[in-house]
């Protein structure tokens, strides 16, 4: 199956796997979701689900040796970068994917300047001379509206501030304006007031540059903020997928209303009990083969053996068909 | 009026900052200048603002983890600035901490029962075979199996081992626990549960917490009264349902409007904050937050009282020309 045109990346069956002691273990089973060109799609999970994993296959950044990508396809233009070669990955990442990660001070080389780490992008992937890269590199730091440019392309990373360290990051991610950029938690490590100007400032670049968006979260106030689509997954599963709008206003998996129920907003009663999911996530080697919510809940039911369906509820909105978890209206 | 248990006037903690060659003192970082506040018995005090405004340094100087530069905390009827740590002992016993990473609040080297029973021993409070009934009961009543005890902290996830850091803080049935971002290494279904868990707790003992976070959801849902702080200073302090429905300080404004919200239809207005939190090293001369926004009316705070004032019943702001509205100024200099 060859993507259709309006997508600018299709995952379709992917699997990830570790080699670890306790043999391979698949953090990411059987995902597949579409980005639509120019579009923001979210994935959401609590940590250990498997959603940075997913990501980080797209662009085979995986932990070696032991991250393995075992089967699926990762269609962009027209390309399987599952099985593209390292060399052309290496012209991917960077160009036409850009990538920005959690935590920018692991992002960036403490040793180099911010100008040299800014202009590197131009003079691998553009082959710019040093002068006319630097250049561009200034024009990148002024995009993303630090402050002083010019001075602040001599700093090292640890002159800025997390905020400021994130824009680089950003700067980096976009220099080679990409079509496609991934966001791992790009404002988790930020203050609320940080992380709205960084969304704000990521939402006007994108809308700029046309580009589509994966933005991986686990804040449902950032999806709701910034999403066209919502990938909810669980346990290396996806188990919801719908529109922003849809999935708010009508959710359907057991796990994604009890997320969107436990987290208290400003309209929660004060001091009420909030609603709590119980049990834990199994460890990735106790996985179920069945639904794995049931398996959290405990319940041992025909669905707790055999995978549930992927399949449409109402247009566009998908969901793992566990009878046990989806509340079918 | 039920006098409070704890009481804070005028705190300041500051850190030396050493350099040259002699490695003498060349500056200090103000963490801490000029903070008062009061916790009644029974109620939740929150405390928000931005990484690095000194909310942390607030609660550990409350619990004397620091030692204040100046000011005076009063817990119960004892004057506990400058206690000594022989002289604390004792009093330590009704203030107790829980810290944000219970990964690195617990000896990975100590079972669970040896954890949640130090401070027994510490204090020398009961029998081998008492203290063995007593952290079961606490590991029941934070819902914990018993069969924790003689695990290691590591076997546990993040909500466990909050878990075991709330058990052992209720050890000894304080009357204060400082929680320091109590939730905010956890997920968001984990958070509930601790969430449920203080708030149950507060309940059942009658306990006080001060409770330092800067997700503002999470501080509304668990405070009686909510503190606002900016750059080492109370900006704004009130009932947290004044502060949620009424933020009278520019800055309490920006931090609400900055919480993204849970139903995509609504798109917040973009009342933007611009540029980062001044250095606590070399503060601005007037008011910190004026600066920022390069305010107009700046110059007039220089050398200006900006100290908190009562701006209606019980809800305080700081009397920052910058930081309020023309007609809350007048309000305030009305009266």
């Amino acid at each position: 199956m060859t993507p259709t045109p309006e997508n600018c990346l299709e995952v379709q069956q992917l699997i990830t796997s570790f080699e670890t002691e306790q043999g391979l273990l698949r953090a990411v089973d059987h995902v597949s979701f579409k980005v639509p060109t120019g579009k923001t799609v979210g994935i959401v999970g609590e940590s250990g689900c498997g959603k940075s994993v997913t990501a980080m296959s797209i662009v085979r950044l995986l932990p070696q040796p032991a991250g393995k990508i075992l089967g699926g396809h990762v269609w962009f233009k027209g390309r399987d970068l599952v099985h593209a070669s390292d060399r052309e990955m290496q012209q991917v990442r960077g160009g036409e994917i850009g990538v920005i990660f959690q935590e920018p001070m692991a992002a960036l080389n403490p040793l180099h300047r911010i100008g040299r780490q800014v202009s590197e992008v131009f003079r691998i992937h553009q082959k710019l001379s040093k002068k006319d890269a630097w250049a561009a590199a200034t024009e990148m730091l002024e995009l993303v509206r630090i402050p002083a440019p010019d001075k602040r392309m001599m700093d090292y990373p640890h002159h800025l501030s997390g905020g400021m360290r994130q824009r680089v990051g950003i700067a980096i991610a976009l220099a080679c304006r990409p079509s496609l950029l991934i966001a791992d938690e790009p404002t988790t490590a930020l203050d609320v007031t940080v992380q709205a100007q960084i969304l704000d400032l990521m939402a006007r670049l994108q809308a700029e540059m046309g580009m589509s968006t994966i933005l991986i979260t686990h804040d449902l106030g950032v999806i709701a903020e910034t999403c066209d689509e919502v990938v909810v997954m669980y346990a290396g599963r996806v188990v919801e997928q719908a529109s922003a709008e849809e999935l708010f206003a009508n959710p359907r998996h057991a796990y994604t209303r009890g997320l969107l129920r436990s987290i208290p907003t400003l309209e929660t009663p004060s001091k009420s009990i909030l609603n709590t999911i119980p049990g834990l996530v199994a460890s990735l080697a106790d996985y179920a083969h069945g639904c794995r919510f049931c398996q959290r809940m405990g319940r041992t039911s025909r669905f707790s053996r055999e995978r549930p369906k992927f399949g449409e509820i109402s247009p566009g909105h998908w969901a793992e068909l566990c009878p046990e978890c989806v509340a079918l209206d | 009026m039920i006098p409070p248990l704890l009481s804070v006037t005028d705190l300041c903690v500051h850190f030396p900052v050493r350099g040259g060659v002699l490695y003498q003192q060349t500056a200090s970082v103000k963490a801490v200048d000029g903070v008062s506040l009061s916790i009644a018995p029974g109620e939740t005090l929150g405390l928000v603002g931005e990484s690095g405004c000194g909310k942390s340094t607030l609660g550990k100087a409350i619990v004397r983890l620091l030692k204040p530069t100046a000011g005076q905390i009063h817990f119960e009827h004892h004057d506990i600035t400058h206690s000594r740590q022989a002289a604390l002992r004792p009093l330590r016993r009704d203030f107790q901490m829980i810290f944000q990473d219970p990964g690195e609040s617990l000896d990975p080297r100590m079972s669970v029962r040896a954890i949640i029973e130090e401070p027994f021993v510490i204090h020398r409070l009961g029998s081998r075979a008492e203290r063995r009934t007593w952290v079961n009961e606490l590991l029941d009543r934070v819902g914990l199996p018993a069969s924790s005890a003689e695990r290691y902290s590591f076997e546990f996830s993040g909500g466990q081992r909050q878990r075991i850091g709330i058990a052992r803080a209720l050890a000894l049935k304080p009357k204060l626990i400082v929680c320091d971002e109590p939730v905010s290494a956890l997920d968001v279904s984990v958070q509930s549960q601790i969430l449920n868990l203080l708030v149950e707790l507060q309940k059942d003992f009658g306990l006080s917490y001060l409770f330092i976070a800067h997700d503002l959801s999470v501080v509304k849902h668990v405070s009686d009264r909510v503190a606002v702080m900016y750059l080492g200073k109370i900006v704004e302090l009130a009932s947290a349902t004044a502060i949620y429905q009424n933020p009278r300080h520019a800055y309490t404004q920006a931090l609400l409007s900055a919480i993204p919200s849970h139903d995509p239809k609504v798109k917040r207005p973009t009342t933007l904050l611009e540029g980062d939190v001044p250095s606590p090293i070399d503060p601005p001369a007037g008011s910190a937050f004026g600066h920022r926004m390069s305010h107009p009316r700046y110059q007039e705070t220089i050398g200006a009282d900006l100290s908190l004032r009562e701006i209606s019943p019980q809800h305080w702001v700081a009397a920052d020309p910058c930081s309020l509205s023309a007609a809350d100024w007048a309000l305030l200099n009305r009266g």
